[in-house]
């Protein structure tokens, strides 16, 4: 869908990107992660052709980015905004026609998302009497009324309830599913494992990661398993086939970190335990994106 | 372009339809007729504003006592007491002024509480040197029928050689109609030049910017707000004329009903004063106008017949759309490179500069000397001609200098236009970066 190549943006006195290129895969929901001052927004304007970047392309579907590819992209910024003193309803169509849209079908498609998100009240009310949760969901339909095939979120939940954010939530996996390739820009990591295909990490400027979510879990899984047993603390002896890690007693029982020996699986574990004491529980520990994030970046630093 | 069409609609609409529109519309014509019928009754009337002074003439010399005539502002009354008396007195006994002729009739002093002002004191000494003017001449011999003919008032008709032919200068006429129109560009470039930069600043502070510029390239963008910000002013334009058109036939109408034929000379004097309220001439106009009241009336009307009305309204327009165009370019610029209005300040002044200072100049010194060559070159610059040129016009240009002038309007606009939209297109996306003069040349520089 979105292939980016060697992209390099220079600010004056810094670079936002430096040799940056992504692929993103046609209706797979993508996140786009980093620290602030990664180079996101940087990226995601060169995308929308906000920017231009200094070298290298950006391919959509395999032809290179033109000003008509805009009518297929719907971008939510980060900072949202909209005109205040204009009437909604009409903002709205006023933004679908900058789209490429027709007006009869846009207000057709407008009117039915105002239904969905039950805001259909306001269509006559002025940005600037609305709250900033209404705000959020004119915005939002904005955004998808010309039924992009792309559509760029930055930080999409920012700024609504638990209820309205499953419900955002909701409507962007509907999308999905209809076909809508996602492109999703945060640094809130559990929304990105709840979400995402695919990701890239980008940190100061600079790719530091990118694949499916699952391969690179299963890339930083390290052979750690959290158990928790009943009974009395147990002493491994030297044929243990595993290293405990860490330990502390739980109700009635205690729980460790192990890491299972090299060339042992988690049933030689088991059966190694099972004799002694009564086992409760056992969970391999996969790192979280969080925890792959704040590693990656850290180790980068 | 089509989506041109849809931003100038959205930026026309959204202004048209506030209510500060319509009662702009409404409010300026009538404020503007009424400023100036109010002008011209005041200064056709002013001799009954003014309070009515009263003079205690003491006349050492003999000669004028009894000779001064009282008008409207002054009266005077003739003591025989001594000068040292009245001094401490006159203004006890309900006298303004003390004015005191010693017997050689040259030192005379004028004495008062307040100062006495300019038109007081020159109306006296006119009084003055007419008495002994006409009391020089008796004594020297000169009848007085020959006297009275030798004081009669002439009246100068401008004539312009034109196509061989001579024809009216008609200079009032364009001297008003020359000011007005560079009035109301002047007036107008700050108005919408502002609204542009307003609308620029709101779109980035409300952030939609990044919006629509997903959508369409900026460039669009500033067009599409400047040319709907200037139908606006088009609009409003064009409704102010009928409307002011609209009122002042009514107002001369209701006029011409209450005084009715008995007193056409006051119509007169006002319609003068209409024509003539840019400069203080009003009163000798009024003079001339008691004269000769109906040819007066007839050469004013041939006058405004004269001015080339089609020629006059297509500069006009030329120079009001070109001279809008580049201001609010850059005014769009500067709207682009702040985060409120406030920061503005520091831009504004170095673009209004010009259009200040030949505003300034053109009401003392192009109207005057329409043809010099400060004259000339101000109407050349695209960043002044706008308003010097169109002071010129009323009194004829050259055709070449025309062409000239607006050929470098047109490149003006161009130029500016390009370099405004480089700047516009960075300045739009950046926040809380403190925009000085050396940042704009950064992003002008920046590459596509």
């Amino acid at each position: 869908m979105i292939s980016i190549r060697n992209i390099v943006k220079q600010y004056s006195g810094h670079r936002a990107l430096d040799n940056v290129s992504i692929e993103i895969e046609k209706g797979k929901v993508f996140g786009l992660l980093g620290p602030n001052g990664a180079g996101k927004t940087s990226l995601i304007r060169i995308i929308n052709q906000i920017t231009a970047p200094d070298s290298g392309e950006v391919l959509f579907n395999g032809e290179k980015l033109h000003q008509l590819h805009a009518e297929k992209i719907g971008y939510l910024p980060e900072e949202r905004g909209l005109y205040k003193k204009m009437e909604i309803g009409e903002q709205i169509l006023y933004l679908a026609q900058l789209k490429g849209m027709k007006k009869a079908e846009a207000l057709r498609r407008a009117k039915y998302w105002f239904q969905k998100l039950e805001i259909e009240g306001w269509w006559n009310k002025k940005i600037e009497e609305l709250s900033k949760g209404m705000q959020q969901k004119a915005q939002f339909v904005a955004t998808v009324l010309h039924e992009p095939e792309l559509l760029i979120l930055d930080e999409p939940f920012t700024g609504f309830d638990p209820v309205n954010a499953e419900i955002i939530k909701n409507e962007i996996l509907e999308l999905n599913k209809k076909g809508a390739t996602i492109i999703f820009s945060t640094h809130r990591m559990e929304s990105v494992e709840e979400l995402c295909d695919s990701i890239a990490l980008l940190h100061k400027s600079h790719k530091l990661l990118d694949g499916r979510v699952k391969t690179i879990k299963n890339s930083f899984r390290n052979g750690g398993y959290l158990l928790e047993y009943e009974g009395r603390q147990i002493k491994a002896g030297a044929d243990a086939p595993f290293t405990i890690q860490g330990e502390k007693s739980v109700e009635d029982g205690w729980q460790m970190n192990l890491k299972i020996n090299p060339g042992k699986q988690v049933n030689d574990v088991l059966q190694y335990l099972m004799p002694m004491v009564g086992i409760r529980k056992v969970e391999e520990v996969i790192p979280t994106m969080n925890e792959i994030f704040i590693q990656t970046v850290s180790e980068k630093n | 372009m089509n989506k041109i069409l849809l931003i100038i609609q959205r930026e026309y609409l959204s202004r048209v339809k506030k209510k500060s529109f319509l009662v702009m519309t409404i409010l300026v014509p009538v404020l503007f007729i009424g400023m100036i019928s109010l002008i011209a009754y005041i200064t056709a009337k002013q001799n009954d504003f003014g309070d009515k002074r009263k003079v205690e003439v003491i006349d050492e010399s003999g000669r004028f006592a009894g000779k001064m005539k009282n008008s409207k502002m002054l009266e005077y009354s003739v003591t025989k007491e001594n000068y040292d008396n009245a001094k401490n007195t006159f203004i006890d006994d309900g006298y303004d002024y003390l004015l005191f002729i010693p017997a050689n009739a040259a030192d005379v002093l004028l004495l008062g509480e307040k100062k006495p002002s300019l038109t007081t004191s020159s109306k006296i000494e006119d009084e003055l040197t007419n008495i002994i003017r006409s009391q020089r001449l008796a004594e020297a011999g000169i009848d007085s029928a020959v006297l009275a003919k030798a004081q009669k008032p002439i009246s100068i008709a401008a004539k312009q050689l034109k196509d061989g032919g001579v024809k009216d200068a008609h200079t009032v006429v364009a001297y008003g109609v020359g000011f007005l129109s560079a009035f109301l560009i002047y007036m107008c470039l700050f108005i919408y030049g502002t609204q542009v930069m307003r609308g620029v600043i709101e779109e980035k502070v409300s952030r939609i910017v990044e919006v629509i510029i997903s959508s369409v390239k900026p460039f669009q963008l500033m067009l599409g707000k400047i040319i709907g910000v200037g139908m606006v002013g088009l609009t409003q334009f064009f409704l102010w004329i009928a409307i002011s058109i609209g009122l002042s036939m009514a107002l001369g109408a209701g006029v011409m009903k209450m005084s009715g034929p008995a007193n056409p000379t006051e119509i007169v004097a006002q319609q003068k004063a209409i024509a003539g309220a840019v400069d203080n001439n009003a009163a000798p106009a009024i003079a001339e106008a008691t004269e000769k009241p109906d040819n007066q009336m007839s050469e004013i009307m041939q006058d405004i017949a004269d001015i080339r009305i089609v020629y006059t309204l297509s500069c006009f327009v030329f120079y009001f759309l070109f001279g809008y165009l580049l201001y609010s370019a850059i005014f769009a610029a500067v709207g682009s490179a702040v985060d409120n209005e406030t920061e503005t300040q520091q831009f504004m002044l170095p673009i209004t500069l010009p259009l200040v200072f030949t505003f300034a100049l053109s009401q003392s010194f192009i109207i005057n000397n329409p043809d010099s060559n400060i004259a000339f070159w101000l109407s050349m610059v695209p960043f002044t001609s706008p308003i010097a040129m169109m002071i010129r016009i009323p009194f004829g240009v050259p055709n070449w200098q025309l062409a000239l002038s607006m050929g470098l309007m047109i490149a003006g606009f161009l130029f500016t236009t390009w370099v405004a939209a480089r700047i516009y297109k960075v300045g739009i996306l950046m926040y809380g970066k403190k925009a000085s003069y050396k940042e704009l040349a950064k992003w002008f520089m920046y590459k596509e």
